[in-house]
């Protein structure tokens, strides 16, 4: 598809200024996240462990991903506006043209409408209206009000984020005790240190769009002491689940030594001037995303805040689906 | 919500049809994939209630 040379506002149009691809729409679906989605909702319903038919585990799943890409395209929707001026976000299809802001909405509407629906009648309405409860959240609390208008908004809006392992075992059982609410305290503590590190070497973006990131509204080094301190409560939340008969050793060696580097490297950016200075040898966009005197540190909490969560999730479901015993440490 | 200075290339007819015929045959195989889907759970569902009477 070659363009022409010729050229229009695409803001004018009524209707996409490039032709869009079928996946322009899984696009909008945030495949990354609902990859993660997917992947901790899984871990929630094997750890549950309740006998279930393989193809409703993997319908059940598949409605838990599609309500996580429903409520991605509704926030692609509402967050067009600021998604064209962001560096990070603004090859997204709406801002890019390829799709009409309203095609967005519906595709999201649609879609949180179908998983809902056929979450209950493949598992239970417990789920189902978990689910609902969790675009809504999303949507609604997270993307229309919080990310706007207060630097905590990733800390509450999190919480959307974190419910997808609870869903999960909901999904299983028709339950959601107390095993599968510390997944979601897991992910709910894991978010403000991963989201914070972020944001100390992308903060000229959102400060750009008026998005009051904790760097942006209160300064980097609030936002590196805050991230020290969520790290003093998340290692050794990490730990509770061998405590309470849902991990195993390997679980509990995976979070107590993944949790001293985490801590290692949160004090390390806490230690540091990530987030304070940009390079002044260079200028224009490249200043956004081009390594700074100490965002080194940012970048390697950021990323090993992923690796992190990913091991331990892994370690629960790896147990669970070999049948390993948990610890029970407090029993 | 696009920035108005933004100026974006015009494509022909041609390509926006190929484009739409790649989206008509998606949008289909995901309504074919979700009645099968609908289908084998109601009979899964409704064999494991009807089981026990049996």
């Amino acid at each position: 598809m070659k363009p022409s040379p010729m050229t229009e506002p695409a803001a004018i149009s009524t209707r996409a200024a490039i032709p869009a691809l079928w996946s322009d729409y899984l696009q909008l679906l945030k495949p990354r996240v609902m990859s993660l989605v997917v992947f901790t909702a899984l871990t929630g319903f094997v750890c549950a462990g309740a006998p279930s038919n393989p193809l409703l585990t993997a319908v059940a799943i598949l409605c838990i991903a599609v309500g996580a890409g429903a409520s991605g395209a509704l926030n692609m929707w509402f967050d067009a506006d600021i998604d064209a001026k962001m560096r990070r976000t603004r090859g997204r299809p709406v801002p890019m043209g390829k799709v009409l802001g309203a095609e967005a909405a519906t595709m999201g509407v649609v879609l949180s409408l179908f998983a809902v629906m056929l979450l209950g009648m493949t598992t239970n309405w417990l789920a189902a209206g978990m689910l609902a409860f969790t675009i809504f959240f999303y949507v609604v609390v997270y993307t229309m009000w919080l990310k706007r208008w207060t630097p905590q908004n990733i800390v509450i809006g999190g919480l959307a984020g974190a419910l997808p392992p609870a869903i999960g075992w909901a999904a299983a059982t028709g339950e959601a005790p107390l095993n599968a609410w510390l997944m979601v305290l897991i992910i709910f503590m894991w978010t403000p240190p991963h989201a914070w590190a972020l944001a100390l070497y992308t903060s000229e973006d959102y400060a750009k769009v008026g998005v009051p990131m904790m760097p942006v509204a209160k300064g980097a080094a609030s936002t590196r002491k805050q991230i020290f301190l969520y790290s003093l409560l998340f290692t050794p939340i990490c730990l509770a689940p061998a405590f309470t008969g849902l991990g195993g050793p390997s679980y509990l060696g995976v979070a107590a030594a993944g949790g001293l580097v985490f801590l290692l490297l949160a004090w390390r950016v806490f230690r540091s001037k990530a987030g304070d200075a940009p390079d002044e040898r260079l200028d224009g966009e490249d200043r956004l995303y081009a390594v700074r005197a100490g965002a080194k540190d940012a970048r390697n909490l950021f990323a090993f805040s992923i690796l992190y969560l990913t091991l331990l999730f892994a370690a629960l479901l790896g147990e669970h689906l070999l049948g390993v015993a948990p610890l029970e440490l407090l029993k | 919500m696009t920035p108005e200075t933004l100026e974006r290339p015009r494509y022909d007819a041609e390509a926006f049809r190929k484009a739409r015929s790649g989206r008509n045959i998606a949008l289909g195989l995901g309504l074919v994939a979700f009645v099968v889907v609908v289908f084998l759970v109601t009979v899964i569902r409704m064999g494991a209630n009807a089981a026990p009477h049996f």
